[in-house]
């Protein structure tokens, strides 16, 4: 057990201190850049050397950033910017901008306009991912990719470092599915807040270093006797699930998270990259065509992400969903009725949750989270 | 079309005929269109294919008034007051929600583009799952450089044949490409003469009310490829050059000031924007949807790389410069500029646009926080304060100016 406690306090002080952690990593003589979500390939950043940052917001206010971005766009966004504008990521060496949604579009615009000190390698993903045009167009955009950050490294990324990069990203995925598994069995060791904390904490460090550890917790867990108190399993689902206040409330209330379609979560390490199919950047963008089951990505099969989402209520046992609807997110708020009434028609109850990362205040999410697992025990019953 | 008729009417009836025809097509059984204004109208055009426009039905129905009833319609089936009105609305009016506004033949088939948003994309999903119909999705990717690259291009490109053989088979009509050919004439034959006629905004006073190219643009988005809006287009540039010798303008009120307005007008409350502009005497001789539907090409893969450059997918570099190029030409004293809440990805990067305007062209820029289609979202207090505010500015700049 001690172990166990050792390893989530170590990444849970990893996940709260992405300064600390960068300073770190550069004390080491490392190099890192920042990642903005969503679906970067960052083992190309990682072949070139560097240490991949995930740049996801932050909690707090936003100020500086208010210059940029009218009060009516999400926090990931605002936040970024204000992380950038306070001069927390002033020692990155370059940050990777995807531009998937509407508020990315402008976000890139406004980060080089801000920041143009700080190299912005701008990656425009497509939509039509699935055809054999659109593989060979991110394979383009993934060999644009590569070479600046070649030039900002001074290295040449070879294909065995590629090849080598992807194994690494493999293996850390896979090591995060399985700790999501584990993390919904034992809940009394696993609390929600140290769940997302271990997850979290792969965004600030060399993915080797977080598997290793987390293949130590996996293991620690694998021997664990059975948790006497499973706690309410649900799922859960939106942007970002990563604010200590609203997951005490789900250990308040003995809700366990059994499994996520979470953006910040697995819904970024849900798809293996193919490292047997030749060129490794074409494996990266196979990788990409292969993303589903996500507001974001233009999904040809309409009923696919309902399905999906019910299967895995099902598969995990869990007997809920709890959506945490990032405020201003449209591809999220687009998509959510849909899926509500999908969940419905299968008889999966779920609830939502308002969410910005300036929120202080969670009375509400804590009313409406209490009568919802109350909802839950008595239909167990 | 009769030669007594103005432009501006003869421009209204085209738009109308689109819509009647998209009917009778639809009274024949044949299947009927939605599409996103700037998917490349040119494919259905040439197979013959009837299209109504989701985006210019929202905007006549929010200038009726329906605005606000179709978005809380939308919200009652789940939607967040936060999505794009525009969406709301069509998404409303796609579960049947009633409307007398402005009706179109419920659709077939949808053509979605993302050029302009990335809203299109999930609203268009959630319209074909709704009536269990094909959606033909065109992907164009924001553009980070003034260039488009090649290799977007052909992509892009490529999405355009996959388009055309879905297309064939619920048309059940074979692809032509010299129909193709003449249609892009036509498409080319419109934008050019489009060009021309706003360019009239440049001529000192201004023979146009710029906020009559709003109107027009319907034209521009439903009807580019058709010969007739190109003549409409050639009839209005003329009826301009006559008002320029004439001395006349649908300005009828001072020119004391002359502005850009950037972004979308807010529909349900037009003679709201209009009020403070012609009690000052501000002429609005500047929109930046000129340029963003004025594009000529050659062939499909310029075809391909103008459907690029849409207003919300260029970079800020072009995004300035096409506005500066505007301005300068213009003659623009102020800029205006609507924070428009349903559209993030216009109104995302204005901040810094003003910024640069501010700093290269000299003229001063004042904001508001509005609506282009639900009016809850607009408040007419602020509007006018705003608009006091620039005229102001604008006057104290063009005293300074003749000080010197
Ligand atoms: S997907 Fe949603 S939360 Fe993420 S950047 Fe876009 S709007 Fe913001
Ligand atoms: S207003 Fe903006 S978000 Fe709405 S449809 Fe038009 S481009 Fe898209």
């Amino acid at each position: 057990m001690n172990e166990i406690t050792e390893l989530l306090s170590e990444m849970s002080d990893i996940a709260q201190n992405p300064d600390m952690r960068l300073a770190a990593c550069l004390a080491e003589g490392r190099k890192a850049v920042g990642v903005f979500p969503y679906y970067v390939p960052e083992e190309i950043a990682y072949a070139a050397g560097f240490v991949p940052f995930g740049i996801w917001g932050m909690q707090g206010s936003v100020r500086e950033a208010g210059r940029y971005f009218p009060a009516f766009y999400c926090t990931v966004a605002r936040m970024g910017l204000e992380l950038a504008l306070s001069g927390k990521i002033d020692k990155l060496s370059a940050v990777i901008m995807p531009s998937v949604c509407d508020t990315l579009r402008p976000f890139s615009q406004n980060f080089k306009s801000a920041r143009p000190d700080i190299p912005m390698v701008f990656l425009a993903h497509p939509q039509n991912r699935k055809e054999d045009f659109g593989i060979a167009y991110t394979v383009c955009e993934y060999r644009r990719v590569k070479a600046e950050l070649e030039g900002i490294a001074g290295v040449k990324i070879t294909d065995e470092s590629l090849a080598d990069a992807i194994c690494v990203y493999n293996e850390n995925r896979a090591a995060r599915r399985e700790f999501v598994r584990l993390a919904g069995l034992y809940p009394s060791t696993v609390s929600a807040l140290r769940r997302a904390e271990v997850l979290k904490s792969a965004y600030f460090m060399d993915k080797s270093e977080h598997t290793r550890l987390l293949l130590r917790i996996n293991a620690a867990l694998c021997a664990l006797p059975h948790d006497p108190q499973p706690g309410v399993k649900v799922v859960t689902s939106g942007i970002i699930a990563d604010n200590a206040n609203l997951l005490d409330i789900f250990d308040r209330y003995g809700i366990t998270v059994a499994a996520d379609d979470v953006a910040h979560e697995s819904r970024s390490f849900r798809v293996d990259t193919p490292i047997k199919s030749g060129d490794p950047l074409t494996a990266l963008a196979r990788q990409f065509s292969e993303q589903s089951d996500d507001p974001l990505l233009y999904e040809p099969d309409l009923d696919r992400r309902g399905r999906r989402l019910v299967d895995l209520v099902l598969n995990c046992g869990a007997r809920g969903v709890i959506f945490i609807m990032m405020q201003f997110c449209d591809p999220e708020e687009l998509d959510y009725p849909n899926i509500k009434k999908t969940l419905d028609r299968a008889s999966v109850p779920s609830v939502m949750i308002g969410y910005d990362q300036q929120m202080r205040d969670f009375g509400q999410a804590g009313t409406s989270l209490e009568a919802f697992s109350d909802m839950l025990r008595t239909r167990l019953q | 079309m009769s030669e007594n008729k103005q432009a501006r009417t003869v421009l209204r009836e085209i738009v109308d005929s689109v819509y009647r025809r998209a009917w009778e097509a639809k009274e024949r059984g044949e299947p009927v269109g939605w599409s996103s204004s700037k998917f490349p109208a040119e494919i259905a055009e040439t197979l013959g294919l009837a299209v109504c426009y989701p985006e210019n039905q929202a905007a006549a129905i929010a200038a009726k008034h329906g605005g606000q009833r179709m978005c809380e319609y939308a919200e009652s089936m789940g939607f967040s007051n936060d999505i794009c009105a525009y969406a709301r609305i069509s998404l409303a009016y796609a579960d049947g929600a009633p409307c007398e506004e402005k009706p179109v033949p419920q659709p077939d088939f949808l053509l979605c583009c993302n050029n302009i948003c990335n809203c299109m994309t999930k609203w268009y999903e959630n319209i074909a799952r709704m009536r269990g119909i094909p959606l033909i999705m065109v992907d164009i990717p924001f553009n980070n450089t003034v260039d488009v690259p090649d290799e977007r291009v052909a992509y892009v490109r490529a999405q355009f044949e996959a388009a055309i053989t879905k297309l064939e088979t619920i048309s059940g009509k074979k692809w032509d490409n010299k129909r193709f050919d003449e249609v892009c004439a036509n498409a080319n034959r419109s934008a050019a003469a489009w060009l021309k006629a706003c360019a009239y905004c440049a001529v000192k006073p201004s023979p146009l009310s710029g906020f009559d190219l709003f109107n027009h643009m319907a034209n521009i988005v439903t009807a580019r490829c058709k010969p007739e809006t190109a003549a409409a287009f050639e009839q209005l540039a003329a009826e301009y050059e006559q008002s320029v010798k004439s001395g006349e303008s649908t300005w009828h009120y001072d020119e004391n000031y002359r502005i850009m307005f950037e972004g979308i007008p807010c529909w349900p409350v037009l003679g709201s924007l209009f009020k403070p502009l012609k009690d000052s005497g501000a002429n609005t001789t500047a929109v930046v949807y000129a340029p963003a539907f004025g594009f000529v090409y050659n062939g499909i893969d310029e075809m391909a790389r103008a459907y690029c450059k849409a207003p919300n997918s260029v970079c800020i570099e072009a995004g300035v410069a096409w506005r500066e190029d505007l301005c300068r030409e213009n003659g623009v004293d102020g800029i205006l500029v609507h924070y428009n809440r349903s559209c993030k990805p216009w109104s995302g990067y204005m901040f810094e646009m003003e910024r640069r305007w501010r700093e290269r062209l000299g003229v001063p820029v004042v904001g508001f926080d509005g609506d282009q289609a639900d009016p809850r979202n607009f408040s007419e207090a602020q509007y006018q304060t705003r608009v006091e505010g620039l005229v102001e500015l604008m006057a104290a700049a063009n005293a300074a100016n003749s000080a010197q």
